[in-house]
């Protein structure tokens, strides 16, 4: 029994087509087809730019052997005559998971943190895996294969989507009739990477953007060590790694910001990846273009929002509305400033949807040329593949489409996508057309029919008189089958018959609407025509809003400059020790301070009367967690390898809010999950520039440390990381900081060492180039951490939070440490029960240099009222109230030679406020920062109403979108997380 | 013995005091007094200037310029007395320390639960609680959290031995959270964060009507077993209680108000009102007082002014709505600033005593305990305090004294004795 199945397994494997010629042959003797194929009389694209009209394309064993308009046909080739058709490279996919098998996120959970590698040999971190191979995993799958060909495709390059590094890819021919002896084209065709973990893989490193990020600079930085021979052990990741270097590097950022990173991340080690785009490239399109990376871009275009409900309409934000309005025209964008890019069919539920979001790119201004090179000869070339497909010059693949015309015309059909040499037939291209207007003589009525649409896939609509009744129509191997029904659906008229060819007219078999049978007639009147109003419809450019810096409500049209501006007759708080200046005029010049006192001539300066008005330095927040994707990288309780400069969001709406209390410098600080926290970022909150502008110019380097409960992690369930006490918190740092010492002392002494960007980071704290910012709040642990900066002999530059800092204000003066406080939080947490609001008075008044901070998105545009709280809680001076938001948090982040106060020659970050800064009354009427205005209560007005009128503008489009059968999202608001120091 | 008892007390005095226990309750009013010179800011929108204020056995007899001074005379020349502050739906007292679960007594489990009562949860002795004095808010309506109906507050003022004493107003009204016809994203679900609809919002308010419509009906009926739930909501319906009813959006405040009405409910209150600004007709017409969110917020839509939240109260005010000022989504600790979310409101142009309003008479109307608290008025209780300037702006809110009932009440606290005894230390060095 078992013996014959096996041998009924190899009868059915050896009768396949594609036998290879050095195996051996027992189903009959060895025969080879050697035939040609010749379609002559085609309009043949031999590249999207080469077309050759009437032209001949002549193949053998499923490649090109010639193509041209006088081709010798030999004698031995089946001929097909073309005439009237076209013929297309067929298409390249080369971001697909067609036939391999992609890992599932398991259901359930809730298990302990896993902090540990589950691999042995490998790479520490799961989530790095090059040693995969998508070809290990492959099975052809013969439904989605005739899917994806039906959409127009011949090869994809399919990979596991899963984790970190990825592994490397399989392309594939869609060739059905062979087997993966034919069909892969490349068993190892390039390596895959994400930003994302695996959903498989529980190790908790890296829990954030920044960590992955981390992660790849250590990876890659590790193999270069490990290939010089450094290590004793055996790792298989970097081994492949290594292996993988010569292949084309795809990475999946589906984001313009994403982008960036990635291509920050390879250009420092010396690679340039492909990228997988988001649709939004367009908003920050000169960065994306000096990437000099090739997209590939998935062809996925937002739904419009149901938005009749005006109440429900009221959730869809502004920045959402736009996306569906500006995103179709992406691919033109990218097309106009030259990036190359393919298309992919990545994240779109279905290919058969392809083509209509390709011709919506069309419409908004993609040229077909752009298109059809982003579907064949583009992706050829990221893959290195040209030599073989994407083009049918000759020695390429026989991978191609017949089509009955423009393959980017909504009315073409497409009748045949040959894959290597193989027929797939899609829509029978000898079936007549049978578009047109016809006479239907039915059951002794006559009937106007008109049949419209493809040709292949046709409409119909049939009136009596003028009434439209209900039809219907399958036309398939030359056979009608189509049906109507009169009386309102109560009568209904079946007919079937066979297109003569010889014929326009069409005859058949009827059955009446009482069963008895008949004849009907369709007699053409007239030839089918395109219809007009739908050409227009479809001709008129679709309005597109413009995009603005950030691309959301309150955005710039263009970004804002710096001005010469007089302020005069302002009162001036200038933080420093001229106090508060009465009747006073302030001039900036080039986004500098440029002159500070009474009766200054403007020159061409522009003139703000700030009569009755104080003039002030911007608020500087020691503490902040706004404008960022990420706080925490909680996956170790070390992670000085992070950097919040890598996860700035630009496009934060608090930063717009915050300039309108006031705000001007920000310290971006990592979270409180670890001991040793992230590197940080310090901002000027420039709304409309890119992070990497927002951020300072040589930044003072910054790292978060915190201490306490939330290291301790002791408000949630977790038991298993150490430290869970404050004597474990100790420990940590007195082990990291000696590594640190030995790091150092090994690196500088010239001898070999693994560079370890955690170490590095660790080494400039220790050498005084790094300060810290540590979050703490009972006396015993800020006490240790003094101590543990003296015993490694460096500065704690700052406490954060330091709501005990009042029980040892005397220690940490003679320190050295600043405090950066709340006015007046407590209670919300066992650690802060001793927490006053006098804190900042009494360390201030012991030596500490003081700053009020937020840690709170909210709390941040009123720092100036917290900080009036040391007046009514210890009663600090105005004037030392003041410097507590200006200069002090200024010093404490080492920036108080650049801003913090005014003074000539610093920059010209300045609020004119309409009141008292300190008053609960008071409102930032201007915020400049380096001589431009980010915020203007004016402009801010007009804001609102261009708000108003462009959502009505854009609701109005939508509803015209579902007037006219639009496919519809319900309404939603994209809303980002406000965060803390908590927030994972 | 006698000397060791006596040593003893001493000790409780000096360290007890300072070191853990909360401030002792002020003893009852025996004798008259007089505050003099005041701006007296009413609490009704109005100030009498050069103020004489009477008080005795704990109520005011006497306000007006050039009144006759009896008893203690507190001259408050250059300064400013006012009503207490009234905090409204709060759980002062329900928790201590939020991150400690032992302390937290805001939220029972269950969903339609208005029989579980605050009052008697109330730690009159909290730390937390005594910290408002200084500020002057010396009243709160004492609110359970969580669930459809969180259950039922009660009034309170901030100097009492225990939450007997305390109570002002006990079982005042039912709180109702109202469902949401949107909802966040399941994020740790994969689905993305940020808002869509709620695909069970209907199901949800027919359970609420189910509710109410149960506990009309069980009113009706005289011979039954308890249903504690329905039995709990039998004030709504003949005007005793109020039903605080918590939605934020246009239509949720529709729906919800329109089935309070139809169900029967006398008395309804809108609490939140994030969108109250869009149907300001539609409660002007339903008599619908509002307890607005309070300002110190940040917009809730990414589209809206930056400074809706400033305004919202003014906004809602210059519709001609009563208004007053809560932050029940606060922290209990944040609650101190309320006069500092009033102050905000006057920045966007409301005028300084309607701010004052929104934080005293109107909250005392709104909660129903206008005819004793709230304004400053003869025959009402002497529940104020005198501040050293502007008690809205945080750098002039400075109480030299506090009177609940007319008892001259403690103004220091846990805080402030850490403060002075760490002041001392370094005085001391």
């Amino acid at each position: 029994m078992k013996i014959r199945l096996f041998a009924l397994a190899i009868l059915w494997c050896g009768s396949t087509l594609f036998a290879q010629d050095y195996f051996p042959e027992n189903d009959g003797v060895k025969s080879k087809n050697n035939n040609y194929t010749a379609f002559t009389n085609a309009k043949i694209y031999v590249t999207p730019t080469q077309v050759i009209e009437g032209g001949t394309l002549l193949i053998q064993n499923g490649k090109v052997k010639q193509v041209g308009k006088s081709v010798s046909i030999p004698k031995n080739s089946v001929v097909v005559d073309a005439k009237g058709h076209s013929i297309y490279p067929s298409f390249i996919d080369i971001y697909s998971k067609f036939g391999v098998e992609q890992p599932k996120r398991p259901s359930g959970g809730g298990r302990a943190t896993q902090y540990d590698a589950s691999r042995q040999g490998f790479y520490w971190n799961d989530h790095i895996m090059p040693e995969n191979a998508a070809i290990a995993k492959f099975k052809y799958d013969d439904k989605k294969a005739k899917e994806l060909r039906d959409a127009g495709f011949g090869v994809v390059n399919s990979h596991i989507q899963d984790g970190i590094v990825r592994g490397t890819g399989v392309l594939v021919a869609l060739n059905g009739s062979g087997d993966d002896s034919n069909r892969i084209l490349d068993d190892k065709s390039a390596q895959y990477l994400s930003f994302s973990r695996s959903v498989i893989k529980k190790q908790s490193y890296p829990t954030s953007l920044m960590g992955a990020m981390a992660l790849l600079r250590q990876m890659y930085s590790d193999a270069k060590w490990y290939a010089a021979g450094n290590s004793d052990t055996k790792d298989r990741s970097l081994e492949a790694l290594n292996e993988n270097k010569g292949l084309v590097q795809i990475f999946e950022a589906k984001d313009k910001g994403h982008a960036l990173r990635a291509d920050k991340i390879g250009d420092a080690n010396g690679i340039q990846y492909a990228i997988l785009g988001g649709g939004n490239e367009y908003e920050r399109i000169a960065e994306i273009k000096g990437t000099n990376a090739k997209f590939i871009l998935p062809i996925n275009f937002p739904e419009a929002y149901d938005v009749s409900d005006p109440i429900a309409a009221n959730y869809v934000n502004l920045k959402d509305m736009r996306k569906w309005n500006q995103a179709p025209s992406n691919p033109k964008i990218l097309a106009d400033n030259g990036i190359p890019f393919s298309l992919t069919l990545y994240d779109l539920k279905s290919p058969s949807k392809f083509k209509a979001n390709l011709m919506k790119a069309i419409k908004y201004g993609l040229p077909k040329t752009k298109a059809l090179e982003a579907l064949t000869t583009v992706p050829a070339s990221i893959l290195g593949k040209s030599g073989s497909v994407g083009s049918l010059q000759v020695g390429r693949q026989a991978n191609f489409l017949i089509t009955s015309g423009d393959i980017f015309d909504k009315e073409t059909t497409l009748y045949e996508n040959w894959v290597q040499g193989q027929k797939n037939v899609i829509n029978d291209k000898n079936q007549k057309d049978i578009r047109g207007n016809y006479d239907l003589s039915a059951g002794g009525m006559t009937y106007k029919m008109s049949i419209t649409g493809e040709a292949g896939k046709p409409k119909i609509e049939i009136k009596q008189d003028t009434n439209k009744l209900k039809s219907k129509l399958s036309y398939k191997n030359d056979w009608v089958a189509l049906s109507f029904a009169t009386d309102k659906g109560a009568k209904n008229y079946r007919m079937t018959g066979l297109v003569n060819k010889a014929s326009d007219n069409i005859k058949g078999k009827l059955t009446l609407p009482n069963g008895n049978e008949s004849t009907f007639a369709a007699i053409k009147t007239s030839a089918f025509t395109k219809d007009k109003k739908d050409e227009k419809k479809d001709a008129s450019a679709p309005e597109v809003m413009p995009v603005t810096f950030p691309n959301l409500a309150y955005g710039f049209k263009t970004k804002p400059q710096a001005e010469t501006i007089l302020f005069q007759n302002a009162t001036v708080w200038t933080s420093e020790d001229s106090g508060i200046l009465e009747n006073t005029d302030v001039l900036i010049k080039d986004g500098k301070i440029s002159k500070i006192g009474q009766n200054l001539s403007a020159g061409r300066a522009k003139v703000v009367d700030a009569t009755g008005k104080h003039l002030t330095a911007g608020v500087i927040d020691e503490h902040t967690h706004i404008a960022a994707l990420a706080v925490n990288e909680a996956g170790h309780n070390s992670t000085a390898e992070v950097k919040m400069e890598d996860v700035v969001d630009n496009e934060d709406i608090d930063i717009y809010r915050q300039l309108g209390g006031g705000v001007t410098s920000a310290q971006l600080l990592h979270g409180s999950a670890n001991p040793i926290g992230g590197r940080s970022a310090i901002l000027k909150l420039k709304w409309g520039e890119s992070p990497e502008n927002m951020i300072y110019s040589n930044s003072p380097k910054f790292i978060k440390f915190a201490l306490g409960e939330n290291v301790k992690q002791s408000n949630w369930q977790s038991f298993s990381r150490f430290p869970q006490t404050r004597m474990g918190v100790e420990q940590v740092f007195m082990n990291y900081f000696q590594r640190g010492k030995e790091y150092d002392t090994k690196k500088k002494s010239g001898q070999p060492y693994r560079y370890d960007e955690e170490m590095e980071v660790i080494a400039e704290i220790l050498n005084g180039e790094r300060f810290i910012s540590c979050h703490s709040y009972v006396q015993s642990e800020i006490n240790m951490m003094m101590k543990v900066a003296d015993h490694f002999n460096f500065r704690l530059n700052t406490f954060t939070h330091i709501l005990e800092g009042y029980k040892v204000a005397d220690k940490m003066a003679a320190h050295g440490a600043g405090a950066g406080t709340f006015s007046d939080w407590w209670a919300y947490k066992y650690e802060v029960n001793d927490a006053i609001p006098y804190n900042a008075a009494i360390m201030q008044r012991q030596g500490v240099t003081v700053a009020i901070n937020s840690d709170d998105g909210e709390m941040a545009r009123r720092l100036n009222q917290e900080a009036a709280k040391t007046v009514k809680y210890g009663g600090m001076t105005e004037l030392e109230a003041w410097k507590m938001v200006t200069i002090n948090p200024a010093k404490l982040l080492h920036i108080d030679d650049r801003v913090g106060s005014i003074k000539v020659g610093k920059d010209a970050d300045l609020v004119l406020w309409s009141d008292h800064p300190l008053s609960i009354y008071a409102k930032a009427e201007k915020t400049l920062i380096e001589g431009a205005t980010y915020f203007d209560l004016e402009v801010d007005k007009q804001n609102r109403e261009a708000i108003k009128k462009e959502r009505t503008q854009l609701i109005n489009m939508m509803l015209k979108e579902k007037a006219g059968g639009g496919k519809m999202q319900g309404p939603k608001m994209s809303k980002k997380e406000r965060m803390t120091c908590e927030s994972l | 013995m006698k000397k060791q008892k006596n040593i003893l007390i001493t000790l409780l005095l000096t360290f007890g005091m300072t070191s853990w226990a909360q401030q002792t309750p002020a003893n009852k009013q025996t004798e008259a007094i007089t505050i003099t010179g005041a701006t007296a800011h009413i609490g009704d929108g109005t100030v009498v200037e050069n103020c004489t204020i009477v008080f005795e056995d704990g109520k005011i007899t006497a306000l007006g310029s050039g009144e006759t001074t009896q008893g203690t005379v507190i001259d408050a020349s250059g300064k400013h007395v006012y009503p207490g502050f009234i905090a409204p739906v709060k759980e002062l007292g329900l928790i201590e320390v939020n991150a400690v679960r032992a302390s937290r007594d805001a939220d029972e489990i269950g969903d339609m639960i208005p029989h579980v009562r605050s009052l008697i949860a109330y730690n009159s002795e909290s730390k937390v609680v005594e910290s408002m004095r200084p500020n002057g808010v010396l009243m709160a309506q004492i609110t359970p959290k969580g669930g459809r109906i969180s259950g039922t507050s009660s009034i309170v003022q901030f100097d009492a031995w225990n939450w007997e004493d305390a109570a002002v107003k006990v079982d005042d009204g039912i709180h109702l959270n109202w469902p949401s016809s949107f909802r966040r994203g399941r994020w740790w679900l994969g689905e993305p964060r940020g808002l869509k609809p709620n695909k069970d919002y209907q199901k949800q308010v027919t359970e609420v009507e189910t509710f109410l419509q149960n506990s009309a009906a069980y009113g009706g009926n005289t011979a039954k077993e308890l249903n504690p739930a329905f039995a709990a909501m039998q004030g709504t319906f003949n005007g005793s209680q109020k039903l605080y009813l918590y939605a934020d959006g246009e239509k949720e405040i529709i729906d919800g108000i329109t089935l309070a009405k139809n169900s029967g409910i006398k008395s309804v209150v809108l609490v939140g009102g994030y969108h109250a600004y869009k149907v300001t007709d539609f409660l002007k017409e339903n008599d619908i007082p509002v307890l607005v969110q309070f300002t110190h917020n940040t917009p809730n839509f990414e589209d809206d002014d930056y400074d809706l939240p400033y305004k919202l109260p003014k906004l809602l005010s210059d519709a001609g709505l009563l208004v007053a000022i809560q932050n029940g989504e606060a922290s209990n600790f944040q609650t101190r600033n309320l006069p500092f979310y009033a102050g905000q409101v006057v920045g966007q142009g409301l005028a300084k005593e309607k701010a004052v309003q929104m934080i005293t008479g109107n909250t005392a109307k709104i909660l129903g305990i206008d005819a004793t608290h709230g304004t400053l008025a003869i025959g009402k209780s002497a529940t104020l305090f005198i501040s050293e300037g502007d008690a809205l702006d945080m750098r002039t809110n400075q109480l030299s004294h506090a009177f609940i009932d007319g008892r001259n009440i403690s103004l220091e606290t846990h805080q402030t004795e850490l403060w002075k005894r760490y002041s001392g230390k370094y005085e001391g060095e």
